[in-house]
């Protein structure tokens, strides 16, 4: 939903970046304001990836130049933990296995944190499972996943509506969904966009990484950005996902 | 390794102060001569000089082992203090007599010495260098016949119960430090609970090293009659000193038909610096017999300290139907060095065993579990199940797994799991990424790995436990 008097959100002017000495972003400009929902496509090594864990605070990536503004506050100032608790969510690509931590005490943790944050009330562990079973029929899953170990076990599938899930208990305002649809079955992939859907409101936004057109028919951008060499290089509305699944990304290189 | 996990894992150890207080010592080295002066020093029968005589000529015929995962320059056995003691030795009437430079030191480990103090009804001997400096709640105890005292008093009080259970578990000659232990060991503590008794406290040793260049060769018996029960807990710590301190213990606990003796240790020894300067070497023998039928023996340790841990807790199940158990958790850092686990031997029918091993490693040490598991062929019907995993912080350290299974009788069955996982940069950045801290982190799943062990400490010695590991890899990952 786009409306241009709404409060900006993220701001990233010429951001540049590398790991181990080689430079992946070189000059990206992205405006994200609440209530819209963006999608980024390009080629495997355009930097897309690479942009949403620079974003997060991955260590791994230096940036080298630009800047980034999230609410006003300059994110490079932040720590990860600091983004986190601003209101930043990064849906992993790959999510990790953490053996020995139980689904919901880390969602408690995280949950009663960010209510610390945020000068909230902590939920004691009953007042959280009442919470926590409302928000796993968003995904749903089965409530004995809150049981297991973090991850351990799960299906590429299951490890993806997890992420989903930690998403709807806390509930970001700018979600960046890293190939969250990328091996996931037509099932899983209508469940996970039924979650990100349910969770969409005017007061926050979705930056959604991808390589395909078909997530983008359940969860529908406002605008579709084209990544390539490290650039956005191409901006349009949901049309643009369409033509480039109809023309691939040869053509928009090409002009660029 | 990234420095929020880095930071972690590194707190400065905090039991490292030095108390002043005036010792007596003899003079370094290892001879007979030494032997005779600490047994005179403590006014010894003359039975237990031979039983140290014989020990020492045997640990002379001994060399010393090398087969654990663990390399350290060659302990010159001359240069070390074999008995250092508090002065002025006296006959401790109350509590209020103790040293108060003593009393503070404790306090500022947290072992209070006064009973009115004890909130946990925790009865404490507190052993500082060789000496027991005082043992709470004694008398309480003596009125059901429970005997709670050092090791030296049993040598006057009880004879012969000292008598006949020193050495009955671990023999004086059973392995290079047990040897040396039964010929200059100065004291310890001695247990007894007798036929029928539930011993209605935990008890519990503080150990403490104090003095530089000292060893402390304790010596722990425990003793359940019939139908008996205790629970019994040990820590330990020691000050920071450049050089390495031995300690060379052994421990021996005995249960008779239907006895259950539950010991819990939380070790932690000073590790050393970062670079692996300084230390303890803690070289230690504990065994339980489970003598009679039906009876248990259930080990359960928290190793986070010295520089060289060498020491498998085991179990003789030799009654009929007995148990054995082992849980583990063992954390090193930096250069420690860590070769632990057990031994379960089963001799009797339907015997049975639970081992659970959890190693953490980190920094740049070497953490290693070494068990055996032996199945006799009379031991029909017996059942062992082992777990060993291991958790590795960061990518410097190592851990390993040597277990042995010796089954002599076809109806034995014996479970083996193992596992390996690492807390690696992407499990940070996950739990960064959902807000949550760094130490938080850790110490998330450290409880995690480690709840299996936990769920059988004491519940004051858990939370200690549980913090403890906490301060230890303070640093670490990140």
């Amino acid at each position: 939903m786009i409306n241009k008097g709404s409060k900006v959100l993220l701001e990233v002017k010429n951001l540049k970046a590398e790991v181990a000495g080689v430079e992946i972003l070189k000059g990206v400009n992205l405006t994200v304001r609440a209530g819209e929902v963006h999608a980024i496509m390009g080629i495997n090594g355009s930097g897309k990836s690479t942009f949403s864990k620079v974003l997060a605070g991955h260590p791994d990536y230096t940036v080298t130049g630009g800047s980034a503004t999230f609410e006003g506050k300059e994110l490079f100032n932040l720590e990860p933990e600091e983004r986190a608790r601003a209101g930043l969510f990064l849906a992993f690509q790959y999510p990790v296995e953490i053996p020995g931590v139980s689904n919901s005490a880390l969602l408690r943790l995280a949950y009663n944190t960010l209510q610390t944050e945020r000068g909230l009330e902590e939920l004691d562990p009953l007042e959280f499972d009442d919470l926590v079973q409302e928000k796993i029929k968003v995904v749903e899953m089965d409530p004995s996943f809150l049981g297991r170990s973090v991850n351990e076990g799960f299906s590429g599938g299951e490890k993806k509506r997890n992420e989903i899930l930690q998403m709807a208990v806390l509930e970001p305002k700018l979600a960046i969904l890293d190939e969250t649809d990328s091996g996931l079955d037509i099932d899983a992939l209508r469940i996970v966009a039924n979650g990100v859907n349910t969770l969409l409101s005017p007061d926050n936004a979705v930056v959604m990484v991808t390589h395909y057109q078909r997530l983008l028919n359940y969860i529908v951008p406002d605008y579709v950005h084209v990544m390539d060499g490290g650039r956005i290089v191409r901006t349009g509305g949901k049309e643009l996902a369409l033509e480039l699944e109809a023309r691939g990304y040869d053509w928009l290189r090409a002009a660029a | 390794m990234s420095t929020a996990l880095h930071n972690l894992v590194n707190q400065p150890y905090k039991h490292g102060f030095v108390t002043d207080i005036e010792t007596e010592a003899v003079p370094k080295g290892l001879s007979e001569d030494v032997i005779r002066m600490i047994s005179k020093k403590k006014n010894e029968p003359e039975w237990l000089l031979d039983f140290r005589l014989s020990a020492y000529r045997h640990w002379l015929t001994l060399e010393e082992p090398t087969w654990a995962n663990v390399s350290y320059p060659k302990i010159d056995f001359q240069e070390i203090i074999y008995f250092s003691q508090p002065k002025p030795k006296k006959q401790l009437a109350s509590m209020d007599e103790v040293d108060p430079e003593l009393r503070r030191t404790f306090e500022k480990l947290g072992v209070p010495l006064h009973e009115q103090k004890l909130m946990s009804g925790v009865a404490v001997d507190v052993i500082f260098d060789s000496v027991s400096v005082t043992t709470t709640y004694k008398a309480k105890l003596a009125e059901i016949g429970i005997i709670f005292c050092s090791f030296s008093e049993a040598v006057h009080e009880h004879p012969e119960l000292v008598k006949q259970y020193l050495g009955s578990v671990v023999p004086t000659g059973d392995n290079f430090y047990a040897a040396l232990n039964s010929a200059v060991f100065t004291d310890g503590s001695f247990c007894f609970i007798p036929k029928g008794t539930k011993c209605p406290m935990d008890l519990s040793t503080y150990f403490r090293i104090n003095t530089e260049g000292s060893g402390q060769f304790e010596r722990t018996l425990i003793i359940a009659e019939e139908g008996s029960s205790v629970c019994y807990l040990e820590g330990c710590t020691a000050p920071q000193f450049d050089t390495n301190q031995l300690h060379a213990a052994v421990v021996e606990l005995v249960a008779l038909d239907n006895a259950d003796i539950k010991y819990s240790t939380v070790q932690n020894w000073y590790a050393g610096d970062e670079n692996g300067k300084g230390g303890i070497y803690n070289f230690v023998t504990k065994r339980g017999l489970c003598k009679g039928v039906n009876s248990k023996i259930s080990w359960t340790q928290v190793e986070t300290g010295s520089a060289i841990t060498w020491k498998y807790p085991s179990c003789v199940l030799l009654g009929d139907n007995s148990t054995g158990e082992f849980y583990s958790v063992a954390l090193t850092n930096h250069m420690q060095q860590a070769d632990t686990g057990t031994k379960m031997i089963h001799v009797g029918k339907n015997t049975r065993s639970k081992i659970i091993s959890k190693g953490i490693s980190a920094g740049r040490s070497s953490n290693c579990y070494r068990g055996q598991v032996k199945v006799g062929a009379r031991a029909t019907g017996a059942r062992n199940y082992s777990q060993c995993d291991s958790m590795l912080i960061g990518d410097r350290c190592e851990a390993s797994t040597f277990p042995t299974i010796d089954v002599q009788n076809t109806s034995a069955q014996v479970e083996h799991e193992a596992s390996t996982s690492k807390i690696g940069e992407d499990q940070m950045f996950f739990f960064a990424q959902r807000g949550i801290g760094s130490e938080e982190a850790i110490s998330m799943i450290i409880n995690g790995f480690c709840k299996d062990v936990f769920v059988h400490l004491p519940m004051e010695f858990a939370v200690e436990a549980t913090k403890l590991l906490g301060l230890k890899l303070e640093g670490s990952v990140g």
